[in-house]
């Protein structure tokens, strides 16, 4: 297949998608964490009766509209993107994706088209908890449809719940709660939304601390840091504990990943969790593979073991050990996988060829086959690996993965220690006067976002090269389509995003100068 | 019948209303969304984006005899390294 494939139409597939997806990214979690946020201010208002907050709310409201309208649809780009340039990957798992898509596309429409119009013109028009639960539905509505995108991303991370058909080269579903409640999409999705409010609470802090610091509307500017603070905090100590739920069942089911953003090489015992690290080029192989080691780290001895399994005595698979394989600890070695693989697809072509000349007995017998959980769990699940060219091209871009898994997590400590200190001189009364963390708090606003990108780059790149767990590579999903078209798509998608980024700041920066009505 | 016609008098009167009085910035996003809508499907939909299995074949079999060509036949890479 590598053979075959164009490298650099895989190349200039992936970084279109991914382009369109960094992109898409930017508006999302905005949506999801200011919903919510609005949906609490105006609870308050419902409840206190105090204008003020109807004030508050309007205005956020206000900047929640920009973003959702210019961020509205942009996801939809994926989704020809899947059609046209993935399109052997979107026949392979057509049934798999149409149920949550089309669920997502359901939702989203009637939700958020109903409920979002009642949000924007029915203040004043219609009954006050009428519009509070519009809104309220507008924030579960938006979330849920996140939902159903993650499961489908969860389900490439690891893909359960369905069968292989030889007779449409589909997967086919045959367990809808199996890919619903995937561990992976469960971890992912509680992961996503709690960053999103994160991000969310940033924004209005950081927005809020602004307006402190040019001395204006300081009122409203204090009330929302009260909830942003409180929303903040509790987003990002839930974003701690998702995080760490989500590393332990990376550990368990996509281990190279795992040891990827770890930077493990060799399995151990009593493995440290790296605080902080500094790769750096050295003559370290692992197979053909050149890999880089610590210049400097600052690690918790044993703290990965802990994490992982339990106790300081449980092993931490690394790179290695995928490489060669490790019996004692069950792990089984690439050349292996690719033997399995390779047996899985030979199977596959014999079931091709006995259809081509309508052996009937062939094709019973080998349909029972593909039938088996054994030959599904031992053989087909490696379907992927009969395509590899060499064993250490499963190991993934380590570099990347180490330092944007690193980054986030430095991060999501910073944003803890920025909503603790923001609530601290909040209830002290000193913060109007604490300008230096007014300033740090405006300009942390890209933060979350940065880490929130970093997030779904350790997604992607920490599972290379495959599109499919261990089932597809990025190789076999793309289109035989012209480079060429893909780079004029690449270009046009670079420039209608960044004319909308360009024209949802322009306008959010001018109603923020112009800032809530009185 | 009267009930359901005058409730969807109301929605839609409640909607024209919505779109009426909107304010400068709402006139802005929604002029930037139909821009967008429109290049998303008149333009990269139409000229760029066509699929590229219900383009090329005809048929599910054809279809399939691709997808099952293209995640089979490669060179066993791994055996000539080995």
């Amino acid at each position: 297949m590598t053979d075959t494939i164009d490298l650099s139409l895989v190349d200039w597939s992936r970084a279109q998608f991914a382009l369109t997806a960094v992109y898409h990214w930017l508006f999302v979690p905005l949506t999801l964490g200011l919903s919510f946020i609005l949906a609490i201010m105006e609870t308050i208002y419902v409840r206190t009766g105090r204008e003020e907050w109807k004030r508050i709310t309007r205005f956020w409201m206000t900047l929640f509209g920009i973003n959702f309208a210019i961020g509205v649809a942009t996801g939809i780009i994926l989704e020809f993107e899947f059609g046209t340039n993935w399109s052997n990957y979107s026949w392979f798992v057509g049934d798999i994706f149409g149920a949550p898509l089309a669920i997502e596309g359901i939702l989203a429409f009637f939700l958020e088209s109903t409920f979002v119009a009642v949000m924007f013109f029915g203040w004043n028009k219609v009954d006050k908890k009428f519009h509070l639960v519009s809104t309220w539905l507008v924030a579960a509505g938006a979330n849920l449809s996140a939902l159903w995108i993650l499961v489908a991303n969860a389900w490439m991370q690891h893909p359960v719940g369905m069968v292989f058909n030889p007779d449409t080269a589909r997967n086919e579903m045959v367990n809808f709660w199996s890919v619903l409640f995937n561990q992976v999409a469960v971890d992912k999705f509680l992961h996503t939304i709690s960053s999103s409010f994160l991000l969310a609470s940033m924004f209005v802090l950081g927005i809020s601390s602004w307006y402190l610091i040019r001395k204006r509307d300081e009122d409203i500017a204090k009330k929302s840091i009260l909830v942003a603070g409180v929303f903040g905090l509790l987003s990002s100590l839930m974003v701690a504990y998702t995080g760490d739920e989500s590393a332990r069942t990376v550990s368990k089911i996509q281990p190279v990943k795992f040891a990827s953003m770890e930077a493990l090489y060799e399995g151990k015992r009593d493995a440290g969790l790296i605080a902080f690290g500094v790769l750096k080029d050295t003559d370290k192989k692992i197979g053909d593979k050149e890999v880089r080691e610590f210049a400097f780290r600052i690690q918790i001895p044993g703290l990965l073991s802990v994490l992982t399994g339990g106790d300081r005595d449980s092993y931490v698979q690394g790179l290695r050990d995928h490489l060669s394989g490790n019996e004692k600890q069950g792990v089984i070695s690439t050349p292996e996988k690719i033997e399995r693989g390779k047996y899985a697809r030979d199977v596959l072509l014999s079931y091709k060829s006995a259809k081509q000349v309508n052996d009937t007995a062939q094709l019973t017998a080998i349909k029972g086959v593909f039938n088996t959980s054994d030959f599904r769990d031992k053989y087909f699940r490696f379907f992927g690996y009969a395509s590899i060219d060499k064993p250490e091209d499963v190991i993934p871009d380590v570099t990347t993965s180490f330092y944007s898994f690193h980054m986030m997590v430095i991060l999501g400590f910073a944003f803890i220690m920025i909503f603790t200190t923001a609530l601290v001189l909040l209830f002290r009364g000193t913060l109007s006067d604490n300008k230096w963390f007014l300033w740090m708090a405006f300009i942390s606003i890209p933060l979350p976002y940065i880490a929130s990108e970093l997030g779904w780059v350790l997604t992607e790149i920490g599972r290379q090269p495959w599109i499919i767990q261990d089932m597809m590579t990025v190789s076999q999903a793309v289109s035989q389509i012209s480079t060429g078209s893909v780079i004029t798509t690449f270009i046009l998608f670079a420039v209608l995003f960044t004319g909308l980024l360009i024209s949802e700041v322009s306008i959010m920066v001018k109603q923020i100068k112009t800032g809530p009505k009185h | 019948m009267n009930q359901c016609n005058y409730t969807i008098k109301k929605i839609l009167h409640f909607y024209y209303n919505g779109f009426r009085n909107m304010p400068g910035w709402g006139r802005k996003v929604w002029l930037i969304i139909l821009i967008k809508l429109f290049i998303m499907f008149a333009i990269l939909k139409i000229f760029f984006f066509q699929d590229f299995l219900y383009k090329t074949y005809q048929t599910d079999a054809q279809r399939t005899e691709h997808v099952l060509n293209q995640i089979t036949n490669y060179p066993d890479n791994y055996d000539r390294h080995h």
